[in-house]
């Protein structure tokens, strides 16, 4: 079983998260809180407590968008995609991350080698 | 798949969000969680676990989130601080989330509603009755003007017979109303009344109706009007007056189906003809509160109705009360003066002539005085206003009782609700709003609580009055709830909403919001303090239940000693029947003829093991006494008991001859006069010797000579009014020696095996034999309980609070010891891991439990004793201080904290060390 990473670097990368995983198409709360899990192997993982609530400050911040939707034969869920200005926001974190993470690798990876 | 929504709303509830706002987020976390908890089944977890896991998952800190987020985005004000400064803003909100958090714990919601309930409840239907008796204004003009007119002082000087409905209360004979009226000057209308019980069938079983004697200013004077006809006035009030009479509303509902035409009509009162003149208003029952009345006849109409045993000019013959209106401008107490100067002019017109010097001097010293009677007068309040005050002061504890134990139960749930509080202080919501949050679901549940009491009030004060009413056939008390007892109601519930509600929402708004939010689901910041409470307030919940559980039994065996006397004879399987002979018409001289020969045909009855024939039926009320010389001839004369019986009498009732013979055929008119006495007789007059052989001399009107009786028996001591009284002096004399033998004869009966049977075969006697006579039956069973009726329903119903306050003690105590255990868990997982055996453990947490008794013990202990007091009247056969009760009482409460602290000792001691260090 993985084990949760720590939770400054989770809470720094949560919103980074979401942005992407809606970067393709909009999906719901539940599928985003899942596909984290999922594409992370279960080292990240949110409880609906606090996820929520960043959902909801990225949409307070115009990031992203949510809107209920109905279709027929599903009950309505809540949708989110990214606004413009949340795709400018992703792009410029992916890149600030990169960085990040290059940067982090060059003297750590460096060091145990 | 269960509902999560309640579950969410009360989460999100805290935040304070606008409400569509907060609507959408539910269903969003509504359809999360239920995914998860799908997604969790699917790979094979239990429901049960899955929802547990759900549930964990969504943690405390959720409206802290929420409320940081839409807030920062709106600028909107702080959680949980109202908008505008209005005091009420918010009062809404505060009851719609108090409703969700009551409706999350459905069985703390029902505990709290139902002892609050049975408090409220008890104490408004007892008010109630007190209002009912004791304080309800006569639904007359005016009440307050109102006054009786009494003898101050009693005893001396008065004697004869005494009449009338309410014995024991100041009555006075004609002659002196008479008088009354001609000299008093207090009074602008001034009236009399009395009353009796009337037969109104004609022959055959008796069918009773109250009737009343009123003097012409009566109905005037109350300012009673007709309902049909008329009422009587001052012109029908005047010697020789016809047998008129008015009815009042109920009885000729009852009895005319409410006939147009009942005017003109005549009815029977006791085989005389009396006719119909009117119906009084309705409402109007009398000016005595719980006896209402069916038929109002004219005093002056006594000589018809009572024939030759009439008592209109008797100056021994104490049958009338006096009630008036004071002339305005006067007060009560001037009238009273007035009255009291009046007295001497009063009472030396009246003294009876049969009175010797020393009574007749005794006589004209009495005083008369005059007391407001705004809300009538009552046989009733005499009676029970001082267990009725017990009661309410009981019922009143046990509210408090139930208050106690909710401020403990909330205090349970305010440390289960630390974080939440914690979290709100934390987003900026003031203390005062948080204790208004915590008030406002106290608010709730005293409202509930006493709108359930004050319905069950009604069911109960009906069950009293059922409980009152046996014995009492015109027992009508005015029972609608009026704006006294609702303003009672509505005090109780202000006053228990505070007394629950206030200690902790003070606790809760005390609690610094930094250590609340650290701490954990256990580790309660503040814990202490609160705990240190909620213990004080379990040990006075045993103090008050101790007081209440010493009561009952106090009352309980009471009861039981009075019920278990010996009172001298036995009334098992004995009817007493009474007998009209009026109807028969019978001769003077034929009358002590009939008598004998009805009851030699009941001795004979088949079904009849014996029967006898007496004057005063013992525990009825009745009574006869007389002045008796008796031994030292030098002596004063004392007073004595009397009845007459007829030989059969002793064998009847079971008591047996201690000495000399029974009265018999031998003693008949011409004989001369024999007597039995009891023991207490013997020790009076003649120092516990032997008194058979002897004599005893009764005195007579003046003029006559004493009568002189040989006593011929002894028999052991016996009730004769009451079971509480001392055993009295008696004498019983012979029937057959009666010089003027009553057309009313009561007969003792009994059967040898079903009363029913008995009683079948008497009436066929009497149909056969003289099918005019009137006949009524009660069983002496009872009358023994109507005798005992205030001491059963004192055991009844404190008997029932004394186990409710036992019972809410044990949910106290359970519910602070179990919280004791959950904190201490901890160091009970060290215990048990450094060796404790299960017993150290469980003998440590009920020791606990033996220090919150043994101080609660001590505390009611001293309450008892200080308040055993009040209730020293009525008790029998023992003092408040008993130390057996109190032991018992003790034992009580100690077993029931054993039975409450053994099943957290237990959970304690099953403890598994290492899950328990774990979770720490």
């Amino acid at each position: 079983m993985a084990k949760p990473v720590d939770r400054e670097l989770k809470k720094g990368s949560a919103e980074l998260l979401i942005l992407s995983l809606i970067a393709v198409r909009p999906r719901h709360g539940y599928e985003i809180h899942k596909l984290i899990e999922e594409r992370s192997g279960g080292i990240l993982r949110f409880h609906a407590a606090s996820f929520y609530p960043l959902l909801y400050r990225l949409e307070k911040k115009g990031l992203v968008e949510g809107r209920w939707v109905e279709k027929p034969d599903t009950r309505r869920r809540r949708y989110y995609r990214l606004t413009r200005r949340g795709k400018a926001m992703l792009a410029e974190r992916r890149s600030l991350w990169n960085e990040f993470v290059l940067a982090i690798n060059r003297v750590a990876g460096v060091e145990n080698a | 798949m269960p509902d999560w929504r309640e579950e969410l709303r009360a989460r999100v509830e805290p935040a304070h969000l606008e409400a569509t706002r907060e609507a959408e987020i539910v269903e969003e976390l509504v359809q999360h969680l239920e995914e998860r908890w799908e997604e969790l089944v699917g790979r094979g977890d239990v429901a049960a676990d899955a929802s547990r896991t759900v549930l964990e998952e969504l943690d405390d800190m959720l409206p802290a989130r929420l409320a940081a987020v839409e807030r920062r985005a709106s600028n909107a004000p702080a959680a949980g601080e109202p908008t505008a400064a209005g005091p009420f803003t918010g009062l809404a909100k505060d009851l719609r989330y108090a409703v969700r958090q009551l409706r999350r714990n459905p069985s703390f919601t029902a505990i709290a509603v139902l002892s609050l309930a049975l408090g409220t409840g008890a104490n408004t239907a007892i008010f109630q009755l007190l209002d009912a008796v004791r304080l309800r204004a006569l639904p007359v003009p005016e009440p307050r003007q109102l006054a009786t007119v009494e003898i101050q002082t009693y005893g001396k000087g008065r004697s004869g017979s005494f009449h009338g409905r309410a014995p024991g209360e100041s009555r006075l004979t004609n002659p002196q109303w008479e008088e009354i009226r001609a000299r008093q000057e207090g009074f602008r209308q001034i009236a009399a009344w009395g009353g009796e019980r009337m037969d109104l069938s004609r022959g055959g079983e008796s069918r009773w109706a109250d009737e009343i004697w009123v003097s012409g200013g009566f109905f005037p004077m109350l300012g009673v009007r007709a309902a049909a006809g008329r009422v009587l006035g001052p012109a029908d009030d005047h010697r020789g007056c016809p047998a008129i009479g008015v009815l009042s509303e109920p009885f000729w509902r009852r009895e005319y189906g409410g006939a147009a035409d009942v005017v003109g009509r005549t009815l029977t009162l006791d085989s005389h003809p009396v006719q119909i003149v009117g119906v009084a208003e309705p409402g109007f029952g009398g000016v005595e509160v719980g006896r209402g009345f069916d038929v109002a006849v004219p005093i002056c109409a006594e000589p018809i109705l009572h024939a030759e045993e009439t008592e209109l000019d008797k100056r021994n013959h104490w049958w009338l009360g006096v009630i008036g209106r004071v002339k305005p401008g006067w007060s009560v107490e001037r009238a009273s003066a007035q009255l009291a100067v009046a007295s001497r002019p009063v009472f030396e017109a009246t003294v009876p002539p049969e009175y010797n010097a020393q009574d007749a001097k005794d006589y004209v010293r009495n005083r008369l005085s005059a007391r407001p009677a705004a809300s009538g007068v009552s046989p009733l309040r005499q009676t029970y206003v001082s267990p009725l005050a017990v009661l309410l002061v009981i019922s009143a504890v046990v509210l408090v009782i139930a208050c106690v134990n909710l401020a403990n139960l909330m205090l349970a749930r305010a440390s289960a609700r630390q974080r939440e509080m914690g979290v709100r202080l934390a987003l900026g919501a003031s203390r005062g709003r948080l204790a208004r949050q915590l008030l406002s679901e106290s608010l709730l549940l005293a409202a509930i609580g006493t709108a359930l009491g004050a319905a069950l009030a009604q069911v109960l004060c009906r069950f009293l009055v059922a409980f009152l009413a046996e014995g009492r056939p015109n027992l009508s008390l005015d029972l609608a709830p009026n704006l006294t007892v609702l303003g009672f109601t509505a005090l109780l519930g202000v006053a228990t909403c505070l007394l629950f509600g206030l200690a902790p929402a003070i606790q809760a708004s005390r609690t610094p919001p930094g250590e609340a939010l650290k701490a954990s689901a256990r580790g309660v910041a503040g814990g202490k303090a609160r705990l240190r409470l909620r213990r004080s307030l379990v040990a006075s919940q045993v103090a008050l239940s101790l007081v209440l559980v010493v009561g009952a039994l106090l009352f309980v065996r009471t009861l039981r000693n009075l019920a278990t006397l010996d009172p001298g004879f036995s009334g098992r399987r004995i009817v007493n029947a009474s007998v009209e002979l009026a109807p028969l018409k019978p001769t003077r001289e034929q009358v002590g003829r009939v008598r004998q020969e009805l009851l030699a045909r009941v001795q004979k009855l088949p079904g009849v093991a014996s029967a006898a024939a007496v004057e005063v039926v013992p525990l009825s009320g009745m009574g006869w006494n007389d002045d008796v010389r008796a031994g030292d001839p030098s002596a004063p004369a004392q007073l004595a008991t009397f009845n007459r019986v007829s030989p059969g009498y002793f064998a009847t009732m079971g008591t047996r001859l201690l000495a000399g013979r029974d009265l018999d055929a031998r003693d008949t008119r011409g004989t001369p006069e024999v007597a039995v006495v009891t023991e207490t007789f013997a020790q009076r007059y003649f120092g516990g010797a032997n008194p058979v052989g002897k004599t005893l001399a009764k005195k007579e009107l003046a003029g006559k000579p004493d009568r002189v009786y040989l006593i011929v028996g002894l028999v052991p001591d016996q009730k004769y009014t009451d079971l509480r009284e001392e055993f009295l002096p008696i004498v019983f004399v012979a029937e057959a020696q009666d010089p003027e033998p009553k057309l009313h004869m009561e007969l003792l009966v009994r059967a040898e095996a079903s009363e029913a049977d008995a009683v079948a075969a008497v009436k066929r006697t009497f149909a056969e034999l003289a099918p005019s006579a009137s006949l009524s039956f009660r069983t002496f069973e009872s009358l023994t309980r109507r005798v005992l009726l205030s001491e059963r329903l004192m055991a009844t119903l404190s008997g029932f609070f004394g186990a409710l306050a036992a019972l809410l003690a044990m949910v106290g105590l359970y519910g602070v010891i179990s919280y004791t255990v959950t904190q201490r868990r901890s160091e009970i997982g060290v215990r048990i891991a450094l060796g404790a055996e299960r017993g150290d453990i469980v003998r440590l947490v009920m020791g606990e439990a033996g220090w919150l008794l043994a101080a609660g013990l001590l505390a009611g202990g001293a309450l008892a004793l200080l308040l055993g007091g009040a209730a020293r009247a009525l008790l029998y056969g023992l003092r408040p201080a008993d130390p057996a009760t109190l032991a018992v009482a003790a034992a009580t409460l100690a077993s029931v904290a054993a039975l409450a602290s053994f099943v957290p000792a237990r959970r304690a001691a099953g403890l598994d060390p290492t899950r328990a260090l774990r979770d720490e």
